[in-house]
């Protein structure tokens, strides 16, 4: 059994400035709305994080930025964010760009226990620079190296009370490679059920990676609302 | 947008959908090429894939259907078809890397005549970021790119080598643009179709390096 928080500010209670946290989630899709919520609360600084997308300007790890928590960033696309571009340009918040593909396999390698791999992607652009090359098979792959993170903060739509968890469509997206990459784990559940109630089959995340769960509802902004035309 | 720009997108968007063939897993790139989902033939039974882990994209949803957890990786709301599955970022990479995409459309600022693609950034410009391109480029069977044949100050936009920062070296398999269809090949781009009235000397004298007639 993990233990079950009550507070957003107690189950992020342990994270300290300077630490290096992942957070899941695609755009707005997916994050753990309630566990940054929190950080923003503590008021803890100089974060670096890893995540896909560093939120909007008043959501999501926008909220971190607004408040100046954050000191680095590792990314694939940050275009939604007035404050990040303030932040970069004013020398305040420095930022590491990654493919995507490369991002997720790097937090995956971390949570696997690998701790680099060859890629195609990049190489011969600036994401190659400094980086070790070699040829397979007549072409050429970078070398990248694996991600970890003190802290990882998930969400999930279903979690038992071992730490089990279920992701529902497209909320999935990072949540799983960074719910195994984490020292700690904390995922923030929309629904927490007893042990033996979500089928072993439908188990995305085993209960091993988890450390730390909450029940979080969530707002589930959208970014771009888009509707077919009647 | 303009009504002129707007039917010279749908033109190209029409003419990529000839790249899609039935059976195809297709990933379209955010932008342009999204559009070409609005084209896709009755008859070709096509799966697209959205990188942020899913496959079968369907339509925008209704009001009624509009589900904060399905959206494309453009981030915009969508639905998915019957027969849809999802997964991780890192499952739908490895698809991607993998080989198993057999369609990359997507947009370019800059295409080079041995291939090189740049569409990610411009130096002095707040860079927004890759996403998914770096890895699509490398991984998909065909890459085709769909842009306008020139920028907005009516310059080419295929040129002997790219001035802005790569996406990719060598990647690019074909470009469809308003005015042409011109494939990559070892010999040199081959001009393979013209799109309307253009002759080909038109199409030359937009086009940076020297085209190859077929």
């Amino acid at each position: 059994m993990k233990e079950v928080y009550s507070s957003f500010t107690d189950a992020v209670a342990d994270i300290k400035d300077g630490s290096t946290i992942m957070v899941g989630g695609f755009g707005l899709c997916g994050i753990p709305e309630n566990l940054i919520k929190g950080l923003r609360e503590t008021g803890v600084k100089d974060l670096t994080i890893i995540s896909n997308n560093c939120g909007v300007d008043d959501w999501g790890l926008g909220l971190l930025l607004e408040n100046k928590q954050i000191n680095k960033i590792y990314a694939s696309y940050v275009g939604e964010n007035k404050e990040f571009e303030r932040q970069v340009l004013a020398g305040e918040l420095e930022v590491e760009l990654v493919p995507q593909g490369t991002l997720s396999e790097r937090i995956r390698a971390g949570g696997a226990g690998i701790p680099a791999f060859y890629t195609p992607a990049g190489v011969g652009t600036k994401i190659a620079e400094g980086k070790e090359t070699r040829i397979f098979d007549g072409k050429e792959y970078l070398l990248e190296k694996a991600m970890k993170a003190d802290f990882s903060l998930v969400r999930a739509y279903l979690g038992d009370k071992h730490g089990n968890l279920n992701y529902r469509k497209t909320a999935q997206n990072f949540n799983p490679m960074i719910a195994a990459a984490g020292k700690v784990t904390i995922a923030e559940v929309e629904n927490l059920v007893e042990a033996g109630d979500l089928n072993p089959e439908h188990i995305h995340t085993p209960s091993i990676y988890v450390n730390k769960l909450i029940v979080g509802e969530q707002e589930k902004r959208i970014e771009r609302r888009t509707v077919a035309q009647s | 947008m303009s009504t002129d720009r707007k039917a010279m997108r749908e033109l190209i968007a029409r003419r990529a959908e000839k790249e899609i063939h039935d059976g195809d897993y297709v990933n379209l790139g955010i932008g342009m090429p999204t559009m070409v989902a609005n084209y896709i033939s009755d008859n070709k039974q096509v799966v697209l894939q959205s990188e942020n882990g899913l496959l079968g994209i369907g339509p925008y949803p209704t009001e009624d259907e509009l589900d904060p957890d399905l959206i494309n990786a453009g981030k915009e709301t969508v639905t998915a078809i019957k027969g849809a599955s999802y997964f991780s970022s890192a499952e739908s990479f490895a698809m991607i890397r993998g080989g198993h995409i057999d369609v990359a459309i997507l947009g370019a600022m800059e295409v080079a005549e041995n291939g090189d693609l740049a569409n990610w950034m411009i130096p002095g410009k707040m860079i927004k970021g890759m996403g998914g391109a770096m890895d699509l480029v490398h991984g998909a069977q065909k890459v085709v790119i769909i842009m306008e044949h020139v920028n907005r100050n009516g310059d080419p936009k295929i040129l002997k080598e790219c001035s802005l920062p790569l996406t990719g070296k060598g990647v690019v398999n074909r470009i469809i643009t308003d005015r042409a269809v011109i494939d990559v090949t070892e010999d040199g781009l081959v001009l393979k179709e013209i799109l309307g009235d253009y002759t080909f000397e038109d199409i030359q004298s937009v086009t940076e390096p020297k085209l190859i007639r077929e």
